[in-house]
């Protein structure tokens, strides 16, 4: 596919690539292509890679987009993916003004994998990676046939969500912990024995029959507590990879779609950050530096449907730019620090200007250090969220259709932080991998208010069981109970577990 | 360049359609995409197979929105659907499924020609085995190659262009500075054609239906029916196919298609019109050796006399059994009718092998019916 840039682009790249060093951007190199609709669609059902491993969701992703196209419903303008060089994809129907724009929203983007901290563990040859993962998995698709290897991956993606986030960035188990036993024994020995300076009342005060059954409650006890694993298990796939009964082919691909995912985490953590950043500087460039007179309508028609809302959904691109320009704002005029917290003069605050200048500082230290649930958390304030209308739903039993539910910020606030933690989807980890002491594996679903969707967990459950082969459990609560759902191959089964919650 | 992705798309055509994997079957969701043309609503099915995950209930989580509106009030559209009309981001198309799944059943987009595939495999219906195609060829140009010597409208410019560049840079008359490049004779190249045969085949559909007060609704329903899959069929297996509809009572005329199916007439029955006009039509415009006929006959059965039933079987084998590739009769049954056409075409046509007879009882015989017209390939 290697096309050469047309030189009209390839100039303009030059001058755009510019423009946005000049204002501190400092993004990988940036590599276009030019693509036709066809091929654009076909590369964004891969999700921006050239090659994938065969299956047939891409074949579906490239149909919906192909649909859309062809009724004229939505439009690809540009994509990019996060990889050193970073590559970025220009419709070839894309006016000139169009491809100046997205070159400056790619520049963007650019310069947020490079920067943001949640990228720095990602693969930056993803794009050879990829490539490696297909070839592999055609092989399998040779070697074991297409559609069992299509069943295997299915089975995998239905547990696409079960990894562990943040795992690249902190260490969850100590090595320390498990200390090894001479160690244990010692402290066996030494725990619950009476202090005595005199050698011949050591009989009386710790007699030998109390310190041994002591020992043997001691060690017992120690029994219990060697779980396995030692901790819960956040990150499930990983699990699948070290315990689950696998032929080599299969644990080759889990670890190749867990792999994939790892990729793709840190985009859905930084949504609305990502596309607010790279939103922001495409306005910023287009406006302030490069936009001819000429390209005033068309950049505003497009900006404008970037950053639409439809309907009373949220927009991400929408809510990242205006709490980056709000951060901005804020760090210009000094609007931050216990100073202005505990101000409660509203008049005062609105002609509030300390004239400090930090702005543009301070959102390029938030692109740095932030991911979307710390970026909401600290800048989401009171004012932003009255100021843009924001509200929570739920769904109305009585109307059968969600509702509006509450302006308060503190709900609001709640909310949106809620539907971003772990991007969004249920906290379960492995507590026990040899549950029952038959090796059946149980999942303990981390229940924060909102309980699961029960029509997907039983067939993902399910999924789960042709993996571990053994029974599978998944404890969670409905409607206030605790649950424990099982499938061991041939029944599901679900029963209450406990007191009531 | 061919797209990659086409084995991909093909293997999720073939899902939907439910042809392999079946254990997906459950999850696949229509998930229809409306716009609007116009006055017109348009409703684009975007088929979807949705693996499941673990994931929060919808309805129990509920979101956060922007816009006006009091608390109370609905939320028009769908949760977080996130459709923004334009700018894909990196791809990671993480948008949460819509809370409105319809439960209906699911409608599957197919072409005619996928259809006539599906019906094909279903049916096991053998390819059909073209006759004329051989002998019937239209003759077109194809410019493959290049040659030294033609007519100037055909000079190659670009080839006779570089040859001349090649030689002068050869011989050393070349001058980068002044870039001037004269083709000589011997540079001259020329577009040459070769006369390429294509086969064709031809093929035209006669349908032929009693419309006498004994054959109602129910009965054309049926013939509409499977004269549209074999319409589909044979399409699918000629390009230029011509259709023929003939109706009777106790006289036979030729209509359009629109009258073939809407028209009720009353009154007696004499298929041996019919079969006359038929012949008439193939001899008058269908020469065998271009044509592959397939002549379709429709009836409940019932005939006026015995006596018309042998001019029938007499035109069929002088003057359109011997001409066709198939004739095929199906038989409907209606409470008026007798059935005894069918019986007397079979005692006196047996293990004719141009002949193709079937009875329809009802609109779930049709599926067997096509098979017997269709099963044998000819």
């Amino acid at each position: 596919m290697p096309k050469v840039l047309p030189r009209d682009l390839a100039d303009l790249q030059g001058v755009v690539d510019e423009a946005a060093r000049v204002e501190g951007l400092n993004g990988f190199r940036t590599i276009y292509e030019v693509l036709d609709f066809d091929e654009m669609n076909m590369v964004a059902a891969f999700g921006g890679f050239p090659v994938r491993y065969p299956h047939w969701k891409w074949g579906m992703e490239y149909e919906r987009l192909s649909k859309t196209y062809e009724y004229g419903l939505s439009k690809i303008y540009e994509m990019v993916i996060n990889n050193d060089p970073c590559y970025a994809y220009l419709l070839e129907s894309n006016s000139f003004v169009d491809q100046k724009l997205v070159m400056c929203h790619v520049a963007g983007h650019s310069d947020f994998f490079k920067n943001n901290y949640a990228f720095q563990y990602t693969n930056r040859r993803m794009i050879d990676e990829m490539a490696n993962h297909a070839t592999r998995v055609r092989r399998y698709a040779d070697w074991y046939g297409v559609d069992e290897v299509e069943n295997f991956i299915d089975k995998v993606l239905c547990l696409e969500n079960l990894i562990d986030r943040h795992a690249p960035y902190i260490v969850r188990t100590r090595k320390d912990r498990d200390t090894d036993e001479g160690e244990r024994a010692a402290k066996v020995d030494s725990v619950r024995r009476m202090p005595t300076d005199k050698e011949y009342m050591e009989r009386y005060v710790n007699p030998d029959q109390y310190m041994e059954s002591e020992r043997e409650r001691v060690q017992k006890e120690e029994k219990k507590q060697k779980t396995f694993p030692a901790e819960p298990a956040r990150d499930v796939l990983q699990f699948l990879v070290g315990y689950a009964p696998l032929k080599r082919w299969q644990r080759d691909i889990l670890e190749i779609l867990r792999d994939e995912f790892y990729y793709f985490a840190p985009q859905a953590m930084t949504k609305i950050m990502n596309e607010g950043w790279a939103s922001y500087w495409h306005a910023h460039l287009m406006t302030k530096k490069l936009m001819l007179p000429s390209e005033l309508l068309d950049f505003a028609d497009r900006h404008s449907g970037v950053v639409a809302q439809t309907g009373k959904s949220l927009n991400p691109y929408k809510l990242g730019v205006e709490l980056f320009r709000d951060i901005e704002e804020r760090w210009n005029r000094g609007c931050f620090g216990p100073e202005w917290e505990h101000c409660s003069n509203m008049a005062e605050k609105q002609a509030w200007d300390k004239k400090l200048g930090q702005g543009r500082q301070k959102i390029f230290d938030v692109r740095k250090h932030y991911s979307d649930v710390t970026f909401i958390d600290e800048f989401f304030t009171l004012d932003f969220c009255k100021r843009n209308g924001f509200f929570t739903y739920g769904f109305d039993k009585k109307k059968q259709d969600f509702v509006i539910e509450s302006r308060e910020f503190k709900e609001v606030k709640k909310k949106l932080l809620a539907s971003l933690t772990n991007s969004g989807s249920p906290v379960i980890c492995v507590t026990d991998g040899n549950f029952e002491n038959r090796a059946e594996l149980l999942l303990e679903h981390r229940h924060d208010g909102v309980d699961l969707d029960f029509a997907y967990a039983r067939d993902t459950l399910r999924n789960l069981q042709y993996i571990w082969t053994r029974p599978v459990h998944l404890l969670t609560h409905f409607e206030e109970r605790q649950v424990m759902l099982s499938f061991d191959g041939e029944a599901l089964k679900e029963r209450p577990v406990g007191r009531q919650v | 360049m061919g797209l990659r992705i086409h084995t991909d798309h093909h293997r999720f055509r073939a899902i939907v359609r439910g042809r392999i994997k079946q254990n997906l079957k459950d999850y696949i969701k229509s998930g229809d995409l409306i716009s609007k043309q116009g006055e017109k609503k348009l409703t684009i099915p975007i088929p979807r197979v949705e693996l499941p995950h673990f994931r929060f209930s919808d309805r129990a989580q509920g979101g956060v929105g922007q816009g006006p509106g009091q608390a109370g009030e609905s939320v028009s559209g769908q949760p977080q659907q996130g459709s923004q009309g334009q700018g894909q981001g990196q791809g990671q198309g993480k948008g949460k499924a819509g809370a409105d799944a319809s439960e209906h059943g699911v409608d599957v987009e197919v072409s005619l020609n996928e259809l006539a595939d599906m019906m094909g495999e279903e049916l096991k219906l053998p390819r059909i085995e073209k006759r004329g195609s051989k002998r019937l060829s239209s003759r077109s140009l194809k410019y493959s190659g290049v040659h030294t010597s033609g007519p100037e409208a055909l000079r190659h410019f670009k080839r006779s262009f570089k040859n001349a560049l090649r030689r002068q840079i050869a011989s050393g008359n070349y001058d980068p500075n002044n870039p001037v490049v004269v083709p000589v004779r011997e540079d001259m190249r020329y577009r040459s054609f070769k006369v390429v045969e294509k086969p064709q085949s031809n093929a035209v559909i006669i349908y032929m239906m009693d419309v006498s007060g004994s054959m109602g609704e129910e009965q054309k329903e049926i013939v509409r029916i499977e004269s549209f899959w074999i319409d589909t069929w044979l399409r699918r297996h000629y390009d230029g196919i011509e259709s023929r509809y003939i109706i009777h009572d106790a006289m036979a005329k030729e209509v359009d298609r629109h009258t073939f199916f809407h028209t009720r007439e009353s009154g007696g029955t004499m298929i041996s019109s019919a079969y006359r006009l038929c012949a008439e039509v193939i001899r008058q415009d269908y020469p065998r050796d271009e044509w592959n006929i397939y002549p379709f006959h429709f009836s409940d059965g019932d005939n006026w006399s015995v006596d018309d039933t042998r001019t029938c079987v007499g035109i069929l084998r002088e003057g359109i059994l011997p001409i066709v590739n198939q004739f095929s009769y199906g038989q409907v049954e209606s409470p008026y009718g007798s059935g005894q056409f069918i019986k007397d075409l079979r005692e006196h046509l047996h293990g004719h092998p141009a002949v193709s007879l079937s009875e329809i009882k009802d609109k779930d015989g049709i599926y067997a019916s096509i098979k017997d017209f269709l099963g044998r390939g000819r």
